[in-house]
């Protein structure tokens, strides 16, 4: 635990220093809401299609970061020192993974204040924190294959092309989890109640991913 | 080694199908709703069934590819996810045919088994282009299978999900296969058979036809370093001397 | 919908039948294709066997 705790201040502070991941994944977030706007022609979004709005582009945005998690670690030759050291190399993972959350934590803590202004037709106050549960949920699921993915892409020729490509269809299950459970906390009418259901499937494909990435990923980064 | 028993195989695959196309056509009776546009159901579901199959098969297969390191099951894998996303094409599009007979539109969302099997197939489509784009074989076939395992273990979640959000908005349309009557069930299991056996052969056929490439590789190569070793070529052989290979 | 008659149903049959048709026979000419590059790299390393052979100065070179 502690190697997993001295990763994910590595990169924490290093994303501090550099800025480069974070304020690009906050800013593309905001520029989608405004393609949104003329796309879609639309001032005021309610239930379902802000509720998809703020998802599809939360995962666009989450897509567009995970490619660069794993960029250093290949360039700067930081994963040949990491598997020298005697350490458990789940340990990487889940620094990684955590560094991801954050980053997501981060870029929601800009994108919905400003979804609710620039888009959001009802006031998404009184549902405040069931919202906060359904992005927390949302946001480990997305973390851990995230990581996953951009693990598996870093090697390859084209990782900015199919990091995207892979982890858009396996993030489909939680889209639509998180956006159904959004919805209702949306409604023009006010917020009714969250149907636990979904959260239940958030929770489950949390779980699954989580376990799944910890089996398979010690054969991603030996050499 | 892929070989034996492929001709047995490919025969009774021959069998089973024509045999279940003639159960569609002569023996099946025709659907009260649908009409003779539901034998359309005889190719697409089982293929569907099979596809999904072969997909989790080809996970099951990298298991044992990164536990055992035996480099065999990652081909066994890769031909399976590869037979898998061909039938899911043939998938796609017979039940798009279907959409449009039944709906009147080439596409339809409600149909949560259709749009489950586009996710999928959106996932396997990376595969190869993920596969190719790794130059070292060795980390290839490493990556490759994790792919099969993440992907594999996603096939049943991805169904779940989508059938969760659909049968909230939409009734199912398509006819559940659990309780088909009579002349329809057996008819479908045959034709189910039929596809299950095709997926084998096919597999196995395409397996021996890589591994009998992958084997002439290996002995190009050495025979290529035993002729470098050798001092200067002699003349020509005078012509009787061995021959091509048969 | 109601259910298409026979007539105006067949075409839709027939076309998704035939189109799992066309996807074997398309695979089987790939497989074919693959099959005579097969045969013609064992053509190139009978030749290649058959110079390494007589260089070495052994007698017939293997069948």
């Amino acid at each position: 635990m502690r190697a997993a705790s001295a990763l994910l201040r590595k990169d924490l502070l290093l994303e501090l220093r550099s800025r480069e991941s974070v304020p690009a994944m906050a800013l593309f977030a905001v520029t989608a809401f405004v393609i949104f706007h003329f796309g879609l022609d639309r001032s005021s979004l309610a239930g379902s299609l802000a509720a998809g709005v703020l998802w599809v582009t939360l995962l666009l945005a989450a897509v567009l970061g995970l490619n660069r998690l794993f960029v250093a670690e290949r360039e700067q030759g930081g994963l040949d020192g990491f598997l020298l050291a005697p350490v458990d190399r789940g340990a990487l993972l889940i620094a990684k993974a955590l560094a991801l959350l954050a980053f997501l934590g981060v870029v929601e803590l800009v994108a919905v204040p400003v979804f609710a202004l620039l888009l959001l037709g009802p006031s998404v106050w009184a549902a405040l924190p069931e919202l906060i549960g359904i992005l927390a949920l949302a946001d480990v699921g997305i973390a851990v294959v995230g990581t996953l993915v951009s693990a598996l892409a870093v090697q390859t020729a084209a990782r900015d092309l199919i990091g995207p490509l892979i982890s858009l269809p396996l993030m489909i299950p939680l889209l639509i989890a998180a956006a159904r459970a959004t919805t209702p906390l949306l409604l023009a009418g006010g917020a009714a109640p969250v149907p636990l259901s979904w959260m239940a499937i958030l929770g489950l494909y949390d779980a699954v991913f989580a376990l799944l990435a910890y089996a398979v990923f010690d054969f991603l980064v030996e050499d | 080694m892929y070989g034996r028993g492929l001709r047995p195989l490919a025969i009774v695959t021959f069998g089973v199908l024509t045999g279940g196309l003639a159960l569609v056509f002569f023996y099946a009776p025709l659907d009260a709703d649908q009409g003779l546009i539901q034998k359309i159901f005889y190719i697409h579901v089982p293929m569907a069934i099979v596809a999904l199959c072969g997909f989790v098969a080809g996970g099951v297969m990298a298991v044992v590819h990164l536990s055992s390191g035996d480099r065999r099951w990652d081909l066994r894998s890769y031909v399976a996810i590869h037979l898998s996303l061909i039938m899911g094409v043939g998938v796609l599009v017979t039940g798009s045919i279907w959409a449009r007979a039944a709906w009147g539109h080439w596409w339809v969302w409600q149909e949560p088994t259709l749009v489950s099997f586009l996710v999928v197939f959106l996932l396997y489509a990376t595969y190869q282009p993920l596969r190719f784009s790794i130059e070292d074989s060795h980390r290839q076939a490493r990556y490759a299978s994790v792919f099969a395992i993440i992907a594999g273990a996603f096939v049943p979640l991805n169904f779940v999900a989508v059938r969760l959000a659909q049968s909230l908005s939409h009734p199912r349309v398509l006819s559940s296969t659990a309780n088909l009557p009579g002349e329809f069930g057996v008819t479908f299991l045959v034709c189910l058979l039929g596809m299950a056996l095709l997926f084998a052969t096919l597999w196995k056929y395409e397996l021996a036809s890589k591994h009998a490439a992958e084997q002439l590789r290996g002995l190009r190569r050495r025979l290529s370093e035993v002729e470098a070793r050798s001092p200067e070529p002699r003349p020509a052989v005078p012509a009787g001397v061995g021959g091509p290979v048969p | 919908m109601p259910a298409l008659s026979v007539d105006q149903a067949g075409p839709y049959v027939a076309g998704a039948y035939l189109a799992f048709l066309g996807l074997i026979l398309v695979y089987v000419a790939i497989m074919a294709g693959r099959l005579s590059r097969i045969e013609r790299e064992l053509d190139d390393l009978a030749a290649l066997a058959e110079r390494a052979g007589a260089e070495r100065g052994d007698e017939e070179a293997p069948r």
